[in-house]
């Protein structure tokens, strides 16, 4: 057993339609019981009051928008070095979720600034580095839709993946510099280190606990939504082959 | 260096780089109104602006040309490896491109009224910056070189690519201006065209390849 079987369409396929509907079911009673607890069962935070729970739906979907980058950049390593087409499939796959996610984060994330910062918008390292990663997906997707060839699509994605990796990084340090740059000491971004680390340190239990199933709830639908997606992918390449094959023989 | 005479003379790249970064340079104060002190301020900001998107815009010619009449691939059959092949592709384009912009930068400095002690680190930073903007957008060029229309696509590719090197340059710019201390964003700015230089050729050339086969 080794997770290179995988690499294999049809047992790719087989596998997750076992698997998937039992990841839905998780991931709807995850974020579901998530939710209900964090919105319902949680008293107000004492400085934010309710606005504090739109956490539960930004900082999970905040952690993914980057994780999802992460794993396009392993799927597209492991398509450049092992040549598997269900791998370079998966980041094609995975991108859309990413990219959606990277818009979850930003409008809530504008949605509870409104109240908090006092501003829908501002030009903080973190905020500006999230837009910076939504571009590269945006990126990313359009190229994947404007080459024709699967193959060569694949490789120069893959290429762009490990590229816009490093840039991305690197934009996030910029980005921290630049506006440290612009003020010092700004208290937006005291604000932001104490939300950064209310999740980690601070924030008392009551409110950690629903936030860990929301996040688990949310990998979960990820990873169900990726399978479920590279699925269509590898169905929607097995008709145009066998279109091709037909023209051919008729 | 037949390369390098071959882009010198492809084209029209180099006086229209130059024509649209006084043309955008002559629009911002149109656009954001001739206040002295506002110009002053943003002057650095939009010369290296300007300075991007002209060298952006001449990328499309970078590779197209030579893909069209078939002489990319006799370039990359040819004994040379096709990862110095692309460098002196990169370089002629930052000759033709980058370098003019550098040396006019000063004189659109004048129209935005840039502080007397800016103009160094503008050319300064303009000049260790360009260099990666020409690497980075061969890259993006070759990404995109077998498509029909690609040349909106590679802005949208190439644009997140620049953003650090955006960001250190017009930091060094803005804080020379204003007579801060420029040390940090300038190592930075030189750390990423260094490295640029050095390990992205190997990624265009490899792309090139694929888009050869």
């Amino acid at each position: 057993m080794s997770i290179w079987e995988y690499a294999n369409p049809k047992k790719f396929i087989t596998t997750t339609e076992r698997v998937l509907p039992v990841l839905w079911a998780a991931a709807a009673l995850c974020i579901g019981g998530g939710l209900i607890w964090g919105f319902f069962f949680t008293g107000d935070e004492v400085r934010q009051g309710s606005t504090v729970k739109i956490i539960y739906l930004h900082v999970p979907a905040a952690m993914l928008a980057i994780n999802t980058w992460v794993m396009m950049l392993v799927t597209s390593l492991v398509w450049l070095v092992r040549r598997h087409h269900v791998s370079a499939l998966a980041a094609r796959a995975a991108a859309p979720v990413g990219l959606v996610m990277t818009l979850i984060a930003l409008a809530t994330g504008a949605i509870w600034g409104q109240p908090m910062w006092g501003t829908w918008w501002v030009w903080d390292p973190r905020l500006t580095s999230f837009l910076i990663l939504f571009l590269f997906y945006l990126g990313y997707i359009a190229l994947w839709e404007a080459i024709e060839d699967p193959d060569t699509a694949a490789d120069l994605t893959s290429f762009l993946c490990l590229v816009g990796s490093v840039f991305a990084l690197l934009s996030r340090y910029a980005v921290n510099f630049w506006n440290q740059g612009l003020h010092q000491g700004a208290s937006i971004m005291r604000a932001e280190a104490v939300i950064g680390t209310d999740t980690q340190e601070k924030v008392s239990n009551i409110f950690f606990y629903p936030l860990l199933l929301c996040i688990i709830g949310f990998v979960l639908l990820f990873v169900a939504l990726v399978f479920y997606r590279t699925g269509t992918e590898i169905r929607a390449r097995r008709i145009k082959a066998l279109m091709a094959r037909e023209r051919v023989e008729a | 260096m037949r390369d390098l005479r071959l882009a010198l003379r492809a084209g029209g790249g180099f006086g229209l780089g130059l024509a649209f970064f006084l043309i955008m340079t002559v629009m911002v104060p149109l656009s954001v109104g001739p206040q002295p002190d506002l110009l002053a301020s943003i002057a650095p900001g939009v010369l290296w602006l300007g300075a991007l998107l002209a060298c952006l815009l001449s990328l499309d010619r970078l590779l197209a040309l030579d893909w069209e009449d078939g002489s990319l691939d006799l370039l990359a059959t040819a004994p040379l490896p096709l990862e110095s092949t692309v460098t002196i592709k990169a370089l002629a384009h930052w000759i033709t491109t980058g370098l003019p912009l550098v040396l006019a930068a000063p004189v659109l400095g004048v129209l935005l009224n840039l502080p007397l002690a800016g103009f160094k680190w503008v050319v300064i930073s303009l000049l260790l910056g360009t260099p990666a903007l020409s690497v980075i957008g061969t890259f993006g060029a070759a990404l995109t070189v077998g498509l029909k229309r690609g040349g909106l696509l590679m802005s949208l590719l190439v644009m997140p690519l620049y953003m650090p090197t955006l960001i250190f340059g017009a930091e060094v710019a803005r804080r020379g201006a204003i007579g801060m201390d420029v040390q940090t964003p300038l190592l930075m700015l030189a750390g990423i065209s260094a490295a640029s230089i050095a390990l992205l050729p190997f990624a265009s050339a490899a792309v090139l390849r694929i888009n050869l086969r």
